[in-house]
C-alpha cells in the first residue's frame, strides 16, 4: 500500500461524479487511493433535471450515485465538508472540518455559482437562486406564502425557473436585461415568438429592464425598482442571471485564472500546476466556460485518460441546444446570429401557429453554419447533422425548414419516413439520429439502442426502431441480421418450422439441436409462444417454466409497482348482472382498483402475487375464465348492440362476437389479436381497426383483416364480402394459422401483411383459393388448438406444484413492504415515492 | 465474517428461474442456472442479487427471465427489460448501476445466503 498515491477530487457535483464513475471503470482506479470532498449534504445529483423536483421527484430520485458506489470502489467520501485551502508546496488540502489530506494528483470540479447582481436589496427576504436541492426547498417554502414571483434573467435557466414558479402556483414574471429572451441563443424574431408563446401561458415578460434597487413592497414582500422608473411588486425573486465559476480555491493557491474568472486549463485539462486538473463549470478552456454538462463529461474523460498517460485531448464542445421550455420547443445550432462574414439566411415564420425557423448558410450556399428554431424543432437532428458534419446542403436549403407537405403515403414504413420523424418519444430520437448512429458504425439494434437511447424507455417504439435499423442497414449494403437473437441464427418463421418438422416439444430440445448458449429474454418467450401455438400445452408446465415473460408466468399483467392486474374474459362484452356483482365483490374484498377497459371488459388492479390464486378461486367459482390479457393471444372480440336491440342492426353481432371469442380464446400467436363485430355499416364496434373485423350487411358478413389501432394505426383491408358464418369462420381459421406460422416475433397482423410478399392478393389466394394446398392442414391445426383449450387459471388452481410459484418470498409469508397504496377518487392506487416515505415515517411512529 | 442464513431447501430451486428470499429485511433474488459441466445443484450454479429493480423501483427481479448475453449470465427485469449480470450485479445497459450481490452456499441441502453490497 505504501506505494499507492492519493488522488483527490474537490467537488462531487455532476462532473466530479462522472469523473469518479469513469475512473472506477478504468485501471487507473487501482493506482490511487481516491478521496473526494463534497461540500453539499448529499453526494452528486442531477441538476439538469432539477425542475422535476417540483413534479414530485425526490432528492433520491435525482441522485447520480448508485447505491454502494463509494464503498465498492474504495473511494473515500468526505460528505458535507468543504475544501478551504490547498497548499501546493506540501501538496495538502485542508477542509472546513479540519481534515488535512495529502494529494499526489488533484482534480478541481467545483462547478459554478449563480450570479446575483449586486443591486441594493439583493439579499432581502425571499431573494433566492436556483442551483441546489436546498435552493429548491427554499423556493417551495417561500412559495407557500407568496402570490407573485419574478425570475431575473430570461435565459435558458431563467425560463425553466419561471416554469417552476408557475408550477408552484405563483403569478410569474420574467425580467430580462437584454431586449429579448434567450439572447445568447436566439435572434430577435425567434426571441419575439418565444415571448409571445410564453406570455400565452400566463407568464409576463419584461425585456430591456435594468433593476436598480429592491425595497419593501406595499402589496407584496418586495418591490423591484427599474432604471426606467417603473416598478414591480413581488413576493419572491429568483436570480438566474448567469453563472460564475467557483475558482476561489484556485485563486488562493496561485493557479492561473482568467480575467473574468475560471481556472485556466490546457487540452489535457491541466491547470498551471501539472499535478492539478480542473474540469466542469469551474474550468476555462480557450477563453470559454461551458455552462453545460456534456463538455464537463468530456473533460472528465480527458483527465481519466491523462492519469493513464493516454492523450484524449479536450478540444472544445458544441453548444447547440434543443429543449422544451414551458412546453415550447426551442433550438439553437452553431452560428445562430449569422456572425460569420457573408453568411446568408433563410427564414420561415408562421404567425398563426407561432413557428419561427431560420437557417444561417455559408456565403456559397453550400454549408449550414447555424439555425434557430422556435415553436417547432423537429428538424433539429437533421440540421445539427448538416452543421456538425459539414454535409453539403441541397440546392434549395429552405426546403429543410419549410413545412412538409402532407407526407406522401407511407409505403413500407421505415424507408418513407423523413429523417426528422421522431421514432422514440421518450428520448426524442429521430430517424436521422438513428441513421447517423448507423453511419458512425453502430451496426446492430443493440448498439444503436445503446448509442441513441432510443427504445430504452417505455419500449413502445421498439418495433418501429427495428424496422428503421433494418431498412437503413440494408440500404447501406449490410446484410440485415434477421436472427432472432444471439442464441438462434434463425427467424421466428424458421424456428416455427423447425419445431413443426422436428416435432420438438421443449425449449431445451430446440436449443440443443439448433441453438447455442443458454437463451435469453428474447428467444425464450418467442420459443415458448411457438410451442404454445403449435402444441398448446399449459404454459406453466415445468418444462416451460422460466421461459415466459412475467405476465404469462403469473397469468396476470405486471404493473409498475410489481403488483398485477386481473382481467377475466367477458366474451363479446356481454355480462349478466350477477357476474358484474361478483366482480364488484371481489374488487371490494381484495381492495382492487377497478376500471372498464377499452376492450369491453373489467380490469382489477393492484393484486399482490400471493393473492392471485385466492382471487381466481373466487372468480372461477362464479363462472369466469381467464381473459388472456397477459398473453400474446386473443384479447377481446368487441361487439356492438346488433339486431337484437338496435333499430338499424341487420344481424346478431353480439352472438357472433361471443362465438368467435370462445372459438379463438387461448390461441397463442406472434402478437396479440383483437377482433370486433358490428351489426351494420355504422360500425359502432370499430371492426375496421382490428386484426379481424366483421361487419354485417344485408347480404351476409363482410370480413376485414389486418387493421390496427395503437402506435401506428392501420385501416383494415376488405378481404371478402357477403359470407355465411361457416365460410367466415373457415377463412378466419386459415388466416390465423397462416399468420401464426409465418409472422415475425411480436409482429401484429397489420405489419405482417405489409411485409408479406404478394400482399393482400397473395393472402386471398392462399386463404380463399387454397393456392398452397394448405387449407386442410391449417384448419386441422386450428381444430387442435380449439379442442385442447383449457382455462389456464383453472388448470393452475388444480395443480399444487404450479401454485407454489405464486408467493413473494420463499421463506416468509410477509407481503412486499414496498407495495403501498393511497386512495384517489375513492379507490387505491400505488403510492408515489414521497408518499411512501411518509408512510414509512407514520409506520415507525 | 459472513453469517450464513438458510432460506430454503435445495428442492425449491427450479432450473433457470428465480425466487425471492427475505434476508434481514433485505429482498434477495436467487437464481438457479444449471451448468451441465458442474453436474448436481451446487452453490456455483446459484446466484443471489438484490431483488429491487432500481429502474422500475419495485421488488421484481426474481421474476425475470434468466439467460446469457455475450457470455455473461444475466436476468432481465420483467418491468423495463434491463439486464443485470448475475455474478456482479452490474447492469449491462448502464454500467454505472450495480446491484448488491450476495454470497451463496449449500449446506445440508439448504440454500444459505450471506452478506450484501460489493462482495
Ligand atoms: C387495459 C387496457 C387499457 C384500458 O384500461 O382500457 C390496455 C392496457 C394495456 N395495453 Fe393496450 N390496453 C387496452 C386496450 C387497447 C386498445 C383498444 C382496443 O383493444 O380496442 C389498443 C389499440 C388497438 C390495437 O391494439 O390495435 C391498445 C394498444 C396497445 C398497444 C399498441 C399495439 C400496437 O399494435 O401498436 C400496446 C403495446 C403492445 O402490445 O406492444 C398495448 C399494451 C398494453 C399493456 C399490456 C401494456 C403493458 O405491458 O403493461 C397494458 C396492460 C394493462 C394491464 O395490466 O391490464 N396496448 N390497447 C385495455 C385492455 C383491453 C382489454 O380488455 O383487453
Ligand atoms: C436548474 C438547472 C438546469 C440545468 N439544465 C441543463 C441542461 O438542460 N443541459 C445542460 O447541459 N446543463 C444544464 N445545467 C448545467 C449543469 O447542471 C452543469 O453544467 C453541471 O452541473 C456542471 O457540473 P460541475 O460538476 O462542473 O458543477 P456542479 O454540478 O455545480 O458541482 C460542483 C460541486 O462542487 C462543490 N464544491 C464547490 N467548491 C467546493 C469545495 N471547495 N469543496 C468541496 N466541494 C465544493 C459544489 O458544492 C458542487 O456540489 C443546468 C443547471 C441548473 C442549475
Ligand atoms: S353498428 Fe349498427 S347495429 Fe351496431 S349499434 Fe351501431 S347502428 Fe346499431
Ligand atoms: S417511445 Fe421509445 S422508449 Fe418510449
Amino acid at each position: 500500500m505504501a506505494t499507492q498515491k492519493t488522488l483527490a477530487i474537490i467537488g462531487n457535483g455532476m462532473v466530479g461524479q462522472h469523473f469518479l464513475a469513469q475512473l472506477a471503470a478504468s485501471p487507473a482506479l487501482r493506482d490511487y487511493h481516491t478521496v473526494t470532498f463534497c461540500e453539499e449534504p448529499r453526494p452528486a445529483y442531477d441538476r439538469v433535471h432539477l425542475s422535476e423536483f417540483f413534479a414530485g421527484k425526490t432528492a433520491e430520485d435525482l441522485s447520480l450515485v448508485p447505491p454502494g458506489f463509494f464503498e465498492e470502489h474504495g473511494i473515500t467520501l468526505h460528505l458535507n465538508d468543504k475544501a478551504v485551502a490547498v497548499d501546493r508546496q506540501t501538496k495538502t488540502i485542508v477542509s472546513a472540518k479540519g481534515q488535512h489530506i495529502h494529494y499526489d494528483k488533484l482534480v478541481l470540479a467545483t462547478g459554478s455559482y449563480p450570479f446575483v447582481p449586486p443591486v441594493p436589496g439583493h439579499d432581502r427576504p425571499n431573494c433566492l437562486v436556483y442551483r441546489t436541492i436546498e435552493d429548491l426547498e427554499a423556493m417551495v417554502k417561500a412559495a407557500q406564502t407568496a402570490k407573485v414571483g419574478v425570475v431575473v434573467g430570461g435565459g435558458l435557466l431563467g425560463l425553466e425557473a419561471a416554469k417552476a414558479l408557475t408550477d408552484l402556483g405563483l403569478q410569474t414574471h420574467v425580467v430580462e436585461f437584454a431586449p429579448r429572451l434567450m439572447a445568447v441563443q436566439l435572434d430577435d424574431e425567434g426571441g419575439a415568438i418565444l415571448r409571445r408563446k410564453i406570455e400565452g401561458l400566463g407568464v409576463r415578460v419584461h425585456t430591456s429592464k435594468n433593476t436598480s434597487e429592491i425595497t419593501d413592497g406595499e402589496s407584496c414582500v418586495n418591490k423591484m425598482c427599474f432604471a426606467d422608473g417603473e416598478a414591480l411588486e413581488t413576493d419572491l425573486i429568483l436570480f438566474s442571471a448567469g453563472i460564475r465559476p467557483r475558482d476561489e480555491l484556485a485563486r488562493s493557491c496561485g493557479l492561473e485564472v482568467g480575467a473574468r474568472g475560471g481556472i485556466v486549463i490546457d487540452n489535457q485539462c491541466r491547470t498551471s500546476d501539472a499535478d492539478i486538473y480542473a474540469i466542469g463549470e469551474c474550468a476555462l478552456w480557450n477563453g470559454m466556460i461551458y455552462g453545460l454538462v456534456a463538455p464537463g463529461y468530456a473533460m472528465a474523460r480527458t483527465v481519466v485518460a491523462d492519469l493513464q498517460n493516454q492523450a484524449v485531448p479536450f478540444t472544445g464542445a458544441d453548444m447547440s441546444t434543443k429543449l422544451k421550455l414551458m412546453g415550447v420547443d426551442v433550438a439553437s445550432i452553431g452560428d445562430a446570429h449569422a456572425k460569420t462574414p457573408g453568411a446568408l439566411t433563410y427564414s420561415y415564420q408562421n404567425g398563426g401557429s407561432q413557428v419561427y425557423k431560420r437557417l444561417v448558410v455559408s456565403a456559397d450556399n453550400t454549408h449550414l453554419l447555424g439555425a434557430v428554431l422556435v415553436g417547432e424543432a423537429s428538424e433539429y437532428g437533421t440540421l445539427l447533422h448538416y452543421c456538425l458534419n459539414g454535409i453539403e446542403l441541397p440546392a434549395n436549403p429552405e426546403s429543410l425548414i419549410l413545412p412538409q407537405q402532407p407526407a406522401t403515403p407511407v409505403a413500407l414504413g421505415a424507408d418513407a419516413l423523413p429523417d426528422s420523424a421522431q421514432l422514440c418519444s421518450c428520448f426524442d430520437v429521430s430517424k436521422g439520429e438513428v441513421c447517423s448512429a448507423i453511419a458512425n458504425g453502430y451496426l446492430t439494434l443493440g448498439e444503436v439502442k445503446a448509442a441513441t437511447k432510443a427504445s430504452t424507455g417505455c419500449g413502445g417504439c421498439s418495433a418501429l426502431l427495428k424496422s428503421v435499423v433494418d431498412a437503413q442497414l440494408a440500404k447501406q449494403g449490410y446484410e440485415v441480421n434477421t436472427d432472432l437473437c444471439g442464441h438462434f441464427a434463425y427467424t421466428r418463421q424458421a424456428l416455427y418450422h423447425l419445431v413443426r418438422i422436428g416435432q420438438l416439444r421443449t425449449f431445451d430440445a430446440l436449443l440443443a439441436k439448433h441453438g447455442t448458449g443458454k437463451g435469453c429474454d428474447i428467444c425464450k418467450p418467442a420459443v415458448a409462444n411457438i410451442l404454445a401455438s403449435y402444441w398448446n400445452e399449459h404454459i406453466l408446465e415445468p418444462v416451460h417454466w422460466g421461459l415466459q415473460d412475467s405476465n404469462d408466468t403469473y397469468l396476470a399483467n405486471i404493473q409498475k409497482d410489481g403488483t398485477y392486474s386481473i382481467v377475466p374474459r367477458i366474451p363479446g362484452g356481454e355480462i349478466k348482472p350477477d357476474m358484474l356483482i361478483v366482480l364488484g365483490e371481489v374488487g371490494k374484498k381484495y381492495r382492487l382498483y377497478t376500471k372498464i377497459t377499452g376492450g369491453q371488459r373489467i380490469d382489477l388492479f393492484g393484486a399482490r402475487l400471493e393473492q392471485l390464486p385466492d382471487i381466481w378461486q373466487e372468480l372461477i367459482a362464479a363462472g369466469f375464465e381467464t381473459g388472456h390479457a397477459y398473453g400474446k393471444s386473443l384479447r377481446t372480440v368487441k361487439s356492438c348492440v346488433g339486431s337484437t336491440w338496435c333499430r338499424y342492426g341487420v344481424a346478431d353481432s353480439v352472438g357472433l362476437a361471443i362465438e368467435l371469442e370462445n372459438r379463438y380464446k387461448g390461441l397463442r400467436s406472434p402478437h396479440k389479436l383483437k377482433f370486433a363485430v358490428s351489426g351494420c355499416t355504422r360500425e359502432c364496434a370499430e371492426a375496421q381497426s382490428k386484426d379481424i373485423g366483421v361487419i354485417a350487411t344485408e347480404n351476409g358478413w363482410n370480413l376485414y383483416i389486418c387493421g390496427n389501432g395503437g402506435m401506428k394505426p392501420r385501416h383494415a383491408d376488405l378481404f371478402a364480402t357477403g359470407l355465411d358464418k361457416d365460410t367466415l369462420i373457415r377463412y378466419i381459421d386459415r388466416l390465423l394459422i397462416f399468420y401464426v406460422r409465418t409472422a415475425d416475433r411480436l409482429q401484429r397482423t397489420s405489419v405482417w401483411l405489409d411485409n408479406l410478399e404478394g400482399g393482400l392478393a397473395y393472402l386471398k389466394s392462399v386463404v380463399m383459393e387454397d393456392s398452397l394446398g394448405l387449407s386442410d392442414e391449417l384448419e386441422q391445426q386450428m381444430r387442435h388448438v380449439i379442442e385442447t383449450y383449457q382455462c389456464e387459471w383453472k388448470a393452475t388452481l388444480a395443480d399444487g406444484n404450479k401454485l407454489k410459484r405464486f408467493r413473494h418470498f420463499v421463506n416468509s409469508s410477509q407481503p412486499d413492504s414496498n407495495v403501498l397504496f393511497v386512495e384517489e377518487r375513492g379507490q387505491p392506487r400505488p403510492a408515489l415515492p414521497e408518499e411512501k416515505r411518509h408512510f414509512k415515517l407514520v409506520g415507525v411512529a | 465474517m459472513a453469517t450464513w442464513q438458510a432460506i430454503c431447501d435445495v428442492t425449491e430451486l427450479l432450473p433457470n428461474t428465480g425466487l425471492c428470499a427475505l434476508l434481514d429485511g433485505q429482498q434477495v433474488a436467487v437464481f438457479y442456472v444449471p451448468d451441465p459441466e458442474l453436474g448436481e445443484v451446487c452453490a456455483r450454479q446459484v446466484y443471489a442479487i438484490s431483488n429491487f429493480d432500481p429502474f422500475g423501483q419495485a421488488n421484481v427481479l426474481s421474476r425475470g427471465i434468466c439467460g446469457d448475453i455475450d457470455a455473461q449470465l444475466v436476468v432481465a427485469s420483467p418491468l423495463y427489460k434491463q439486464h443485470f449480470n448475475l455474478r456482479t450485479g452490474v447492469c449491462l445497459e448502464n454500467e454505472a448501476v450495480a446491484l448488491p450481490v450476495y454470497a451463496v452456499r449449500i449446506s445440508q441441502n439448504k440454500v444459505e445466503l450471506a452478506g450484501g453490497v460489493g462482495l
